[in-house]
């Protein structure tokens, strides 16, 4: 059940990561930023200064997104490998200050002492409470997004991600709706960051660092850009894999990163594209094999 | 000690990592410039530099005059390698996708580290003692001559290959039009496998000269690796004396911010100058305003 309540997160965080990359094209390597920073204010809002659970979730989202909205118009100007490598700088920033600001964030050491999330009398304290928990907030990300992706919107992100000049010339705003996906994308990751926060009770930098980043980059690319189901599967397939590759220790970064080269180069589309292609594959070679151009 | 003595000790110590930024930095733009590609697993070279040396010296008990040159071959076929495996079956990609794959290569070469060595890090002997010299107040270590004298070596070298060598103007061809140069008879293939030797060379080497002062383990090249992109950032791409100038800009400023303000947030200030550099001269501090960078 514990890890159903992770994979929930991590397809949050996932789901976040593939509005931008998949749809609207722009990559990001410091998502990691916004849901530690979704993490951390809602911990110190609860912890230290004893708000409301819910009321530091709200602020926080917005606030993220807010400064996401700002931050967005300079970076998004960038483009490709810049935008990989600005982003990338970002989220090491966001990390230094997570582990830098003792006397706020309690350092290396951790921030401790957040109190879970509650509903009148219904505590979310146990792993069973927390996973119908998580899988609410999922299910209504879902919604949004696949809702999203097939309106107006989100065909101007697949026209932007596609030929983005054409999209312009067509009429789109498309500097706007980069910069709209990406405070909606950070959003996100700092709602998922905060129900984390008050799953977990205790945060520590380590779980908003640069490998995190690349984790969530991995599933997306491993489950489908452009396709919320897509990051279903692949927060599902990274998060349970660790269960079963306990025996490889630490060595399971090995792994991920052959993984990543192996679907880059011969399963582009990801899994849910991937799979059906190989079958189609395996069925199609033995049937009409002069129909090649099918 | 008088602040102008500090100040002149932070300067030296700031000039020599900033050489060693240089020297990865420079790594990043030949491959840039002939590929347009930003390799991030430039790093992991420079870390494969340290390890390779300390496995050469300490488990085969190699002196160190053919530790070093059998390291950098090492790494060059481990850079050699790496556009074979994964560069050249993706030759048609998107630049999203040759992001994902250099990173999934950069995540690979460090967990095959770990595998091969351990988490430890560990320190190689200096080329020639530890005995400080005084320099006008301040100490120097041999080894900081080690780094100053190898880089300007080495950043000849580049200099004399590029401008007089036919395998460095071809090179230059390649990264102002590879079609062009395909047609006038450059194999640019091999000028792109060229390019990743010659910048994996540099990195080992620039990793195992550093490696007396910084210690080395399995991890170094991640920050490394950053901090000569944002070098070659500065420059505007260069893989010449701009570069070089932005590594030194980069080292001192980080050597001062570490000694004045704080050393927590050293590895900070390198970001946020990639940062500013991105957002207000995309195009380096040197270089001609661009239209646009992709």
């Amino acid at each position: 059940m514990n890890v159903l309540v992770f994979v929930g997160i991590h397809t949050l965080l996932a789901i976040a990561l593939n509005l931008l990359l998949g749809y609207a094209g722009q990559i990001s390597l410091g998502h990691a930023a916004f849901f530690g920073l979704g993490a951390y204010s809602s911990g110190i809002l609860t912890a230290t200064y004893s708000w409301n659970p819910w009321l530091a979730m709200l602020v926080t989202a917005s606030v993220v997104a807010s400064v996401a909205f700002v931050i967005g118009f300079p970076i998004l100007k960038l483009k490709g490998h810049y935008l990989a490598m600005a982003t990338l700088g970002l989220g090491i920033i966001v990390y230094i200050l997570f582990n830098e600001w003792v006397d706020v964030t309690g350092g290396p050491s951790g921030f401790s002492g957040i109190p879970n999330l509650q509903i009148g009398s219904l505590i979310f304290d146990t792993d069973f409470k927390n996973y119908y928990l998580i899988w609410i907030f999922v299910l209504g990300c879902v919604l949004l997004s696949v809702n999203l992706a097939n309106s107006r919107i989100g065909r101007a992100f697949r026209a932007i991600h596609d030929a983005e000049t054409a999209a312009r010339v067509m009429g789109v705003n498309a500097r706007l709706l980069k910069v709209q996906v990406f405070a909606l994308s950070a959003m996100i990751c700092s709602i998922a960051g905060s129900l984390y926060a008050h799953v977990m009770t205790f945060i520590a930098p380590p779980s908003f660092g640069f490998n995190i980043s690349i984790e969530l980059l991995t599933m997306v690319v491993i489950g489908g850009l452009g396709s919320i189901y897509g990051s279903f599967l692949g927060a599902l397939l990274l998060t349970t894999l660790p269960e079963f590759l306990r025996f490889m220790n630490d060595y399971d970064i090995v792994f991920y990163g052959g993984l990543l080269m192996v679907m880059t180069i011969f399963m582009p589309g990801g899994l849910v594209r991937g799979i059906p292609q190989l079958f189609r594959k395996i069925r199609g070679s033995g049937k009409d094999k002069g129909n090649a151009n099918a | 000690m008088e602040l102008s003595e500090q100040l002149l000790q932070y300067l030296l110590s700031g000039l020599s990592t900033g050489a060693i930024y240089a020297l990865i930095g420079i790594g990043f733009s030949i491959i840039y410039n002939s590929t347009g590609i930003i390799n991030f697993a430039q790093g992991e070279f420079v870390m494969l530099g340290g390890m390779l040396t300390l496995f050469l010296l300490e488990t085969l008990e190699l002196p160190l005059w053919a530790a070093i040159p059998l390291a950098v071959l090492l790494a060059t076929i481990t850079g050699l390698l790496f556009e074979r495996l994964a560069i050249r079956p993706l030759r048609k990609a998107t630049p999203i996708s040759l992001v994902i794959i250099t990173i999934g290569g950069s995540i690979l070469i460090r967990g095959l580290a770990m595998l091969i060595w351990d988490k430890d890090t560990h320190a190689i002997p200096s080329f020639s003692g530890d005995e400080p010299i005084m320099l006008g107040g301040a100490t120097v270590l041999p080894q900081h001559i080690w780094i100053i004298v190898i880089t300007i070596i080495l950043i000849s070298l580049n200099k004399w290959f590029f401008n007089h060598t036919i395998s460095g103007k071809a090179m230059r061809a390649c990264s102002y039009n590879p079609r062009a140069a395909g047609l006038v008879g450059v194999d640019v293939r091999k000028m792109v496998l060229l390019s990743f030797m010659i910048s994996s060379a540099m990195g080992s080497l620039a990793g195992i000269i550093v490696a007396p002062l910084t210690m080395t383990s399995y991890d170094v090249g991640i920050m490394l690796g950053l901090k000569g992109f944002c070098a070659a950032i500065i420059g505007g791409m260069s893989s010449g004396i701009p570069t070089v100038i932005g590594g030194l800009i980069l080292g001192i400023l980080e050597s001062l911010g570490a000694g004045l303000i704080s050393s927590g947030y050293k590895d900070a200030i390198a970001f946020i100058i990639l940062l500013l550099i991105l957002f207000i001269r995309p195009q380096g501090l040197f270089g001609k305003p661009e239209s646009e960078r992709v």
